[in-house]
């Protein structure tokens, strides 16, 4: 299972060359990757339904107990069989969408590693990997949102989009630090299995907060829902893939995960209800507002994922059952939903359902699958979406906090989507023909595949859900979800009651609503005033925050000249040195003056050689004496027999003289900027500073806290390490992993140095366009 | 403006280079038991390319550096450090644990160290190298 996560990151590197080699057919290619792991998951399905979950260990760092550890149960594979499956359709779909676009392999590039992230996401054991994962996903997310990168809104939303996300994300991490200290462990099945009732603990209010506002931002729940239809921006497979059947449910599956063993408290409950109702009424509500039919399903997405998270929060036998019901309907009939409205898109070259109509004779298979998915959203039988719908209405009916308030909103979001569904499948397809941007043709079979196979599936799931499996999945999710075992058994029948008068009312007023669409956004227009001070104007106004701080505090502190920048740096290390030397640990002068008499001549150069460089009147004799300090040094190490910190210290010492030479043709002619005033300030600056270094050397020798590790190091570089060299040993084995760390530090400075020559390269010979300008400067104004 | 291009110089940089790095590789290879290392060596082939820079100028030494980018070196740098990573997995160690193995015939002591240690060569090659011949064509350019 690692393996073929990891491979997903081996394709998605590779796929520029596939599209050199394989061109349009490279979309077939990679589909086949997300096919072969549909087949193995299901392979392995009975294997996880008789056995229950299956653990896949990897160590990683054992001494730290991380590993890379993979977690198969119920619900990672009911989620990961939606990114596989769902994935295979995007894929193929995508070939037909892009067909011809000089950017494909960047966007496979992106849209594969996407997927073998969230696959990492949902199998995911480890604490910290689920993490690295998560992340991935919003990586990944903002580089497709972004994709039209030449698009100043796409890149805004793109922009939008990854600020949210991250920032839940940061929340996320703090939670789940929270939650492995309070367990005392960082992998999932160890905390699901334990003993110890979490919900008891002290840390258990903050960590789900924490928790929370990750799994929400994730997952565009009210307040932060305003970035998902932004992130519309993005290429419509994308929107199909990312921003309704997968990437936006990851904050619902985390909440998922951690059900058992947190949810259920009083705390839980509440917020995730009332939240969960609030977005579910807000997503259905807002999505009438609009005509531009991606909007109009990213709305109904957020009222999809608001109703998951408030099932949660209910947290009944029955709300889990509906839970993992409409989980899958929803992935299915809103992948299609998506699909169909990018054909309408790619083939009208509008996105507007208004200007769209009488499609139908034209496009008649694309309005079948719309209308079939669409009976699905609406919750009409016998699809899958109705079954979905009936278990929800039933798990609100018999929700034990604010119950009246989660029926009501329930009933009110069902009327509403029911419009929504309308609007999208018969809007476009029926009544007289608009003229369009483009002649509209019948889609190519590529894209007619994917939603085609989603919608139907919802049709065949609906009719027989018991022969295809999918109680056999669903009871194995549910069962992950409740932390008991949890038959599921659907029907589309139940019998007359409460929940089936409601769904057949709420049919009849949608489609009233539906009929006088045009007269109700009339009405709603009026609202836009109200509407402008919604949580995104908080958030336009928390970013101008931040810029003008951040303007505030670079012209205090980085105003563009070096020696102010060292000063203020020279000043927070006296501060915070200082503090710690004098408050903590009083310095003790013991000094032994058993020093040899070629030792006093090396230091005295070196000394010699700061004092030559501070008072030169030329650069060139201030970089000869401050080279004449750095080969002292060298002098020193090798005096006190370490020969490789010697030959570094003058090869760097080499390297540095010659770039110093380099740049100081650059530099303005030499002149004296400082009164006496500044001088005496810098002079007091610096000898604070010289005097601080030498007491913390000093303490640093006296203080003996620890074993010196040297004494191992020695020992045992020959017989475990098969090294001499010490230094080489600790560089490349002991401390390997800083290494690798300095390594692409050095890496991103040297290509920022190169970055900085080269533009300022190009704006002097007038290459800089206008469009490089703009990207380099644009504002975060709203 | 850097001059290039006296007589001795240039002379003395054309056998120059070819030792260097010559010596560079053998520091390289022998830094795991003698003084030496990725990091040194890396610094000292840079010094072998920035003698030839100064003498001969920068599109002469893109040509000895045979059209391979600096930018190019520190990716391959990062990556020879990314993959010694890798095989300890596969024997079923913890990340980053040293494999070695030896090569039979010439009985050469081949590990991961070695692999990273070749990676942070070129990361250090590429770094420097990026840097100065960025300032190089800067000057030239100027008038």
């Amino acid at each position: 299972m690692q393996f073929a996560v990891l491979m997903g990151f081996v394709l998605a590197a590779s796929s520029p060359l596939l599209n050199r080699w394989f061109g349009e057919r490279t979309s077939l290619l990679l589909a086949l990757f997300p096919a072969l792991l549909a087949g193995w998951l299901f392979s392995q399905a009975p294997l996880v339904l008789s056995d229950g979950p299956q653990l896949l260990e990897w160590s990683w760092v054992p001494s730290l107990g991380i590993s890379l550890s993979f977690l198969l149960d119920g619900l990672s594979l009911l989620f990961g069989l939606l990114i596989t499956v769902i994935g295979t359709c995007v894929l193929v779909y995508a070939g037909g969408y892009l067909k011809g676009h000089q950017d494909i392999a960047r966007f496979h590039l992106a849209l594969v590693a996407f997927m073998a992230s969230m696959l990492g996401l949902v199998l995911a054991d480890g604490l910290l990997t689920l993490f690295i994962f998560w992340e991935l996903t919003s990586i990944t997310s903002y580089l497709l949102i972004g994709f039209n990168h030449t698009d100043i809104e796409a890149r805004k939303s793109a922009r939008q989009g990854l600020f949210v996300t991250v920032a839940g994300g940061l929340a996320l991490m703090a939670g789940l630090v929270l939650l492995g200290i309070a367990s005392g462990s960082w992998s999932l099945s160890e905390i699901l299995q334990s003993d110890d009732d979490l919900r008891q603990h002290a840390l258990y209010a903050p960590m789900l907060i924490c928790l929370l506002l990750g799994a929400f931002t994730k997952s565009a729940q009210f307040p932060f829902h305003f970035w998902l239809p932004n992130a519309m921006a993005a290429p419509t497979p994308v929107s199909a893939y990312l921003h309704s059947a997968t990437m936006v449910k990851a904050g619902i599956y985390l909440l998922a995960r951690l059900q058992p063993e947190l949810g259920g408290t009083a705390m839980w409950v509440t917020i995730l209800s009332v939240v969960g109702a609030t977005t579910m009424l807000t997503g259905a509500f807002l999505a009438i507002h609009h005509t531009n039919i991606k909007k109009l399903l990213a709305y109904s997405t957020i009222m999809a994922l608001g109703t998951l998270t408030m099932l949660l929060g209910i947290g009944s036998e029955y709300a889990m059952t509906a839970f993992v019901t409409f989980l899958l309907a929803h992935s299915m009939y809103k992948g299609a939903l998506f699909m169909v409205a990018g054909i309408l898109d790619h083939e009208t070259g509008t996105k507007d359902v208004t200007a769209m109509g009488g499609l139908r004779s034209v496009m008649p298979v694309t309005a079948v699958i719309a209308f079939v998915a669409a009976l699905s959203l609406a919750g009409v039988p016998p699809l899958f979406g109705f079954i979905g719908k009936e278990l929800m209405l039933e798990a609100a009916l018999g929700a034990e906090r604010v119950q009246l308030l989660l029926v009501l909103f329930a009933f009110l979001a069902a009327i509403l989507t029911i419009a929504v569904a309308a609007i999208v499948a018969l809007r476009p397809f029926y009544g007289a023909r608009h003229e369009t941007p483009q002649i509209p043709h019948e889609a190519p079979l590529s894209m007619l595949i994917g939603p085609g196979l989603l919608a139907f599936g919802s049709l065949a799931l609906g009719l027989a859900p018991a022969v295809l499996g999918a109680d056999a999945l669903l009871t194995s999710a549910a069962t992950a979800v409740a932390g008991e075992t949890l038959p599921v058994s659907l029907s589309l029948w139940y019998g007359v009651n409460v929940a089936l008068i409601m769904s057949v009312v709420s049919l009849i007023l949608g489609f009233l609503l539906f009929k006088r669409w045009d007269s109700v956004r009339a009405q709603l227009a009026r609202l836009a005033p109200v509407m402008r001070h919604g949580p995104e104007a908080g958030y336009e106004g928390l970013m101008n925050g931040i810029v003008r701080f951040s303007e505030w505090q670079t012209r205090l502190l980085q105003n563009g000249y070096m020696r102010n920048y060292i000063l203020v740096m020279l000043v927070v290390l006296i501060a915070l040195i200082g503090n710690s030397i004098l408050l903590r640990h009083s310095p003790q002068l013991a000094l032994s003056l058993d020093v040899r008499f070629h030792e006093v001549i090396v230091v005295g150069t070196m000394a010699m050689g700061a004092l030559f460089a501070t008072i030169s009147r030329s650069r060139l004799g201030a970089v000869v004496s401050v080279g004449i300090m750095g080969f002292s040094i060298a002098l020193i190490f090798i005096l006190f027999s370490a020969p490789d910190l010697g030959i570094t210290q003058l090869l760097v010492e080499t390297m540095t003289v010659i770039l110093l030479v380099l740049v100081l043709f650059r530099l303005p002619r030499f002149s004296n900027l400082s009164t006496n005033l500044e001088r005496i300030r810098d002079g007091a600056v610096a000898a604070t500073m010289g005097v601080l270094i030498f007491l913390l050397i000093i303490t640093a020798w006296s203080i003996d806290q620890f074993e010196s590790i040297s004494t191992y190091m020695v020992e045992n570089s020959a017989p475990l390490a098969y090294g001499r060299n010490i230094v080489n040993v600790i560089l490349v084995d002991y401390r390997a992993l800083d290494t690798l760390g300095e390594m692409f530090v050095l890496a991103l400075a040297a290509i920022g140095v190169i970055a900085m020559l080269k533009l300022r390269h190009g704006e002097t010979e007038g290459k800089a366009t206008d469009s490089d300008k703009a990207s380099v400067k644009e504002p975060y104004d709203g | 403006m850097v001059k290039s291009g006296t007589i001795i110089l240039n002379t003395a940089a054309r056998f120059l280079m070819p030792l260097q790095l010559m010596f560079s590789v053998f520091l390289l290879l022998r830094g795991h038991d003698e003084p030496g290392g990725g990091f040194i060596a890396g610094l000292v082939a840079a010094g072998a390319f920035t003698l030839y820079l100064f003498a001969f100028g920068v599109s002469a030494t893109k040509e000895v550096l045979r059209m391979v980018d600096p930018r190019d070196l520190i990716g391959a740098g990062l990556f020879f450090g990314m993959i010694s990573v890798v095989p300890a997995w596969f024997m079923g160690q913890p990340f980053l644990t040293a494999q070695w193995w030896t090569i039979p015939v010439i009985d050469f002591k081949a590990s991961t160290p070695l692999i990273f240690d070749i990676g942070v060569y070129l990361a250090v090659l590429g770094s420097v190298m990026g840097m100065v011949m960025a300032l190089m064509e800067v000057d030239k350019d100027e008038p």
